[in-house]
């Protein structure tokens, strides 16, 4: 916008500061740039550990997604739709691990689902499945933390439809079932697809309650941040060409959702 | 009527509280029948559309449609909408975004579960009917509002509904095309033999496209009957407002404009072939005398009936134009004004609407 000359030159304090705040996100990705060992990328990128975290990360993060797109777009719907009693405290549980530390959300998965837990052990006695240490154990935990982001995103797309399009589908002898795959769910594509980007997003990145529901062997349940921060111990360029690969995938993810975010004003 | 009777049309009593509001209206419309209701905003309208869909439940009352029972709380049945057969064009027309206009004419042969080559046939078959054949590979917001109207009508109709639902279906069209959609809805509308329920707010819509009118107010039908029935006679201040205006079909050619043989002088020097001639009541004026002046439409008449509505007087006159105009209750005591008076009305060539028919 052009706006008055008065209006592009900020008071000084504004000035400094938003400078300082933008430093603070500058910096640390530059400091991580000047460090990446350009030269041997190709290699770090393809030995053992880090080819075994980058396909543990993607397939439990993809897993996770489907997840919560086959789960979260029901929740979703309940929440938009039907009115309950008790129906914000239900949201509200749904949205707390977008609060929780995940580390807490692991401590919870692990008392539930831990092998003597009151949950995991009834699971093992009748499937024989442990879910703590193993890869579903990983998709368990990114799909707990990381499922809030595609309700809440199509939930508030459900919202914003226009009830009457489905009242106009059911005028036309349309079951509700119907209904919801032809008009309610293509309706809401857009926002669903952004809720699946975010939420593969945040279990891509998902640390605390993989760890410690999940822990962390090499090979199995260590995913790529569980990778970057062994390695920043064992081997730093390793841990740089990881850290390399996780800021190209979230500049990605970024540019994927431009239009929803970065719609200029 | 006896319960269970096979009755063909629509026969329905719709109470509906929402709130402070409270629609009770009662309905009957034939097969092959239009009925139009009329009423402003707020007054239930769209309301009365959504009960009879089935997209909100009624309160008390009753719908039959064919003898079917949709709806009655009394009895506990509902049936939902898509087990109805009522098809709605909406207000705004509600076509889906993301389907082409053929998968949206598609929509409801498709939901009925009939076969691919069935939905096929009968979708060309409406687009065709609708003469929107060739937009069928386009998206509803790369067409014009009275194409929208066209395939919202050609959607609701290749559902095969029992009951046609029109709700306010001129609302999304600009004026200018309003004329052509009209005469093109009113020829699509004979093609379809079940009731057709007209809501508008637009007293011409009503005069045109509908056989019986009825008058909506605050939730309640106020009046009902055909278009003369309320216009020459309506019943309250609020619907001589509403639907009180004069109104003709006449032949236009030079200037002039011929009302059952009666010739009036007109603005508008460029119409020419059947219109609709409107004049408002308040632009009507009465003498005792012939007067002198500039209206060109001066004729002598008798009143044939006075109504009061409050601070205002509507006067019928009798032949050669029988006309409706609104006077004062003073004028009507200055002028010693009662049924039978001979008197002489003008009303200005300025004053008087020329619509193409």
């Amino acid at each position: 916008m052009r706006g008055s000359r008065r209006a592009l030159r900020p008071p000084w304090p504004l000035a400094v500061a938003a400078v300082v705040g933008l430093a603070l996100f500058v910096l640390p990705l530059a400091g991580l740039l000047l460090r990446v060992p350009w030269r041997d990328l190709v290699g770090l990128l393809t030995s053992e550990v880090t080819v075994d975290a980058l396909r543990l990360s993607a397939v439990t993060s993809t897993a996770a997604t489907v997840i919560a797109a086959v789960l979260g777009v029901p929740v979703a719907w309940v929440l938009a739709r039907v009115e309950f009693p008790g129906r914000s405290l239900v949201r509200g549980l749904v949205l707390l691990p977008l609060v929780l530390p995940p580390v807490v959300g692991g401590a919870a998965l692990l008392f539930a689902f831990g092998r003597r837990g009151p949950f995991g052990e009834p699971l093992y006695r009748l499937t024989g499945l442990v879910l703590p240490f193993s890869v579903a154990g990983v998709v368990l935990a990114v799909t707990f933390v990381s499922m809030p982001f595609l309700i809440v995103t199509v939930e508030g797309a459900l919202r914003s439809l226009d009830p009457r399009f489905e009242g106009a589908a059911a005028s036309l002898g349309a079951g509700r079932w119907t209904v919801f795959r032809r008009v309610t769910l293509p309706m809401v594509g857009p926002s669903l697809l952004s809720g699946m980007v975010l939420t593969w997003a945040r279990a891509l990145g998902e640390f605390g309650a993989t760890v410690t529901f999940a822990g962390n062997l090499a090979g199995r349940t260590q995913t790529l941040p569980l990778a970057v921060f062994v390695q920043l111990e064992a081997d730093r360029d390793a841990a740089l060409a990881l850290s390399l690969v996780m800021v190209v995938i979230s500049l990605i993810v970024l540019v994927a959702l431009r239009d929803r975010w970065w719609k200029a004003p | 009527m006896v319960e269970g009777a096979v009755t063909s049309g629509l026969d329905a009593r719709c109470v509906v509280r929402r709130g402070e509001f409270r629609l009770d209206a009662a309905v009957r419309i034939e097969g092959g029948e239009t009925v139009a209701v009329l009423g402003p905003n707020g007054s239930g309208k769209t309301t009365l559309v959504e009960a009879l869909a089935g997209l909100i439940p009624l309160d008390a009352g009753r719908i039959l449609l064919d003898g079917r029972v949709l709806d009655d709380p009394a009895a506990g049945v509902f049936v939902p909408p898509e087990g109805r057969r009522v098809g709605v064009v909406f207000q705004d027309y509600l076509l889906f975004p993301h389907l082409s206009v053929f998968e949206n004419v598609a929509f409801g042969p498709r939901s009925q579960g009939r076969s691919r080559t069935e939905v096929r046939h009968r979708t060309r078959f409406w687009l065709e009917r609708l003469d929107v054949a060739d937009l069928g590979g386009r998206r509803p917001r790369d067409l014009s509002g009275g194409q929208r109207q066209r395939v919202a009508l050609a959607r609701a109709l290749a559902s095969g509904p029992a009951l046609l639902l029109l709700d306010e279906p001129f609302a999304a069209v600009d004026a200018s095309s309003r004329v052509q959609l009209r005469r093109a809805l009113r020829d699509h509308l004979d093609g379809f033999e079940g009731p057709r329920l007209l809501i508008t707010h637009d007293p011409t819509d009503a005069f045109l496209l509908a056989d019986r009118i009825f008058v909506l107010q605050d939730g309640s039908v106020v009046q009902s009957g055909t278009a003369d029935d309320i216009r020459l006679r309506p019943r309250t201040r609020y619907v001589a407002d509403l639907v009180g205006t004069n109104f003709w079909l006449g032949e236009a050619s030079d200037g002039m404009v011929s009302v059952g043989g009666h010739h009036l002088s007109v603005a508008d020097r460029g119409m020419a072939g059947p219109v609709f001639v409107t004049v408002h009541p308040r632009a009507v004026a009465v003498y005792r005398r012939r007067p002198e002046g500039s209206p060109r439409n001066t004729w002598e008449t008798v009143i044939v009936r006075i109504e009061h509505h409050g601070d205002r007087v509507r006067l019928q006159t009798g032949a050669p134009l029988p006309l409706t105009a609104e006077v004062t209750p003073g004028a009507v005591s200055a002028l010693g004004l009662g049924a039978g008076s001979k008197v002489w009305v003008s009303v200005k060539a300025t004053e008087i609407g020329v619509e193409s028919a």
